[in-house]
């Protein structure tokens, strides 16, 4: 048994979060839920879903197809829209001592740069996740993600709106021939991490229906059935650019799954799609992956990073 | 909006009877304190298929009883249809093996602040919540009647220490093989009427809810019932389980059956909207 202390931050931009396992978008909602089970403290950041401008009423259902060792949602992004959501979701969060990453989505590049000027002087906040990849958009052509230049223009504004004091993490796609080109160009537009990864488009079709079971008929796959395209990517990125730092994500179930992305390049990893099937998904697995940290010699989160390229 | 239960916990429980009753299985888990914690109406969340499943989600199930005290300390008892594999999964357990259960979750039945009428409506296994919620209304005086309607006999869940908490039973299947010929909603007007009913409360598939309520609505009844969408995790973080609903200021927003059901008011429903947004939800494009 050893005693010795372990350094647990990860770092964004100028800023240290004291745990490296924060929530990923979209699947902790507001904190609310998750608070009932765990004490939220012990999260690097608890990441929102991503806001919009105006409130959005999400998809139809049926939402959900559960798949091997996964899962497809198609939410559409349903949210309260960034004034409801500041008034009311924020200051729960902050008043609980929270630390929070708001993660934002536009349909155009001003609504980004808009999203970003609302949220500079918001008082408790510790960074923005712009998602520029969320697959369930009406038009495939607003994923911004699996364009270089929109990629580039987006990161762009939000910097320049959202000032240097708040670090700015953006979300890319996996659906993309090569992910080191968009990383490449968000990092040089400002960006501060690079959260890796969003959802896989897929689609499942009922057999007794004969039609797509989605409403939206294509969703995001998400789950353990993603995670090697996950380390994939995080490796990939992390040999193009190894200074950037990568929050990583895509499957991750155990404490063994945080310390792959890590070895891949993540500096911290979220946490989604467990949470649905363990609302204790969060402390268990920092608690396992820090053991396992510890048992391979580590003494800080920060030696971990990249390992695996040697 | 409301809130995740507060009194939802997340703990293994043992299965201490697992019994096949016609089309289902009746099954009772040691839970503790939960028990205490549970109403009519309320659900719990069961992972399915062993640790290294690929079976990533929870199922649902409406709590059928639940009680505080007893050999095995507080209990839960469910009514399970092995329809998919995760139910098949959890039928096929063996007693005293442990499951990992959340709950409770959802909202629960309210029952009337002074003794009332009450005619209770339930679709297949749908009755399961709706005998817990009839041992609570006749403990508060009120009067209980009850429709069971399923498509075959097989596919009524009506236990025999059930009917001594109701003042009538009536079963209905669609094929006649047991009671009436029919569907609970042919009944539902005479019945309603003949017993001076005064809330309905209802359990079962949409589209008999639905037809419930049309009803409900046409002859000025209360009506609540409990809702049925798929659910990824019953505990309110991951938006799949909406359904278009009334919020107290009449706004409509697509909201979680999860936190805000399973036990809604029927008439702040927006009914036939599965594969669609309807129009004027807050948000809609």
């Amino acid at each position: 048994m050893s005693f010795q202390s372990f350094d647990t931050r990860a770092k964004f931009g100028a800023k240290y979060f004291p745990s490296a396992i924060f929530t990923a978008s979209g699947c902790a909602s507001s904190g609310k839920e998750l608070a009932q089970f765990f004490d939220l403290a012990q999260l690097g950041a608890l990441v929102t879903k991503s806001i919009s401008i105006k409130p959005r009423s999400g998809r139809a259902t049926p939402r959900m197809a559960e798949t091997p060792s996964g899962m497809l949602n198609s939410i559409g992004l349903q949210g309260p829209g960034i004034d409801e959501f500041l008034a009311h979701d924020i200051p729960w969060l902050v008043s609980r001592g929270v630390r929070t990453v708001v993660s934002i989505s536009g349909e155009t590049i001003e609504e980004y740069s808009v999203l970003a000027r609302k949220l500079r002087n918001v008082p408790g906040i510790s960074g923005v996740e712009v998602n520029i990849s969320c697959p369930n958009v009406e038009n495939r052509g607003l994923v911004f993600a699996c364009d270089r230049q929109a990629s580039r223009d987006v990161v762009n504004g939000v910097r320049r709106n959202l000032g240097n004091d708040l670090p700015m993490i953006v979300k890319l796609s996996p659906d993309v021939t090569d992910i080191t080109e968009i990383a490449g160009e968000v990092i040089a537009a400002g960006a501060d991490g690079l959260a890796l990864i969003n959802t896989v488009l897929g689609m499942v079709i009922d057999i007794e229906k004969m039609r797509p079971k989605l409403a939206g008929i294509t969703g995001g796959l998400s789950g353990p059935a993603i995670r090697p395209i996950a380390v994939r990517a995080i490796y990939q990125v992390h040999a193009a650019y190894p200074t950037i730092p990568i929050l990583g994500m895509g499957g991750i179930a155990t404490g063994r799954d945080a310390c792959e992305m890590i070895f891949a390049g993540a500096s911290a990893v979220s946490i989604g799609t467990a949470n649905f099937g363990d609302p204790n998904a969060i402390p268990r697995i920092k608690d396992e992956m820090e053991t396992l940290l510890r048992q391979k010699g580590f003494t800080a989160i920060s030696d971990a990073i990249g390992v695996a390229h040697g | 909006m409301n809130s995740i239960n507060p009194r939802a916990i997340q703990r293994d429980v043992e299965i201490i009877s697992n019994k096949k009753i016609g089309a289902y299985h009746h099954m009772i888990f040691a839970v503790g304190d939960m028990a205490i914690a549970a109403r009519p109406g309320n659900f719990v969340a069961i992972s399915v298929g062993g640790v290294q499943s690929s079976m990533i989600l929870r199922r649902a199930f409406a709590i059928h009883r639940a009680q505080d005290k007893g050999t095995f300390g507080g209990t839960i008892e469910l009514v399970v249809a092995p329809h998919g594999q995760g139910s098949k999964w959890l039928t096929a357990q063996p007693i005293s093996s442990k499951v990992n259960m959340v709950g409770p979750l959802g909202t629960s039945f309210t029952v009337p602040k002074e003794p009332a009428h009450t005619l209770l409506i339930g679709g297949g296994y749908g009755s399961a919540p709706l005998f817990g919620l009839a041992e609570v209304l006749k403990s508060r005086g009120c009067r209980v009647d009850m429709i069971l309607g399923a498509s075959s006999a097989g596919k009524i869940y009506a236990p025999l220490e059930g009917k001594r908490s109701v003042n009538s039973l009536t079963i209905v299947t669609e094929d006649g093989s047991a009671g009436v010929k029919g569907k609970v909603t042919d009944l539902l007007v005479e019945a309603s009427q003949r017993h001076g009913s005064q809330v309905l409360y209802s359990c079962g598939p949409m589209g008999m809810l639905e037809a419930i309520e049309e009803i409900a609505h046409r002859l000025n009844l209360v009506h609540q019932c409990a809702v049925e969408e798929s659910m990824a995790c019953g505990i309110g973080v991951c938006m799949t389980c909406v359904i278009p609903l009334r919020d107290n200021l009449g706004v409509l927003r697509m909201s979680r059956s999860c936190i805000d059901g399973p036990v809604v008011d029927g008439s702040k429903v927006s009914w036939g909207s599965q594969g669609k947004i309807p129009e004027g939800t807050l948000g809609s494009i």
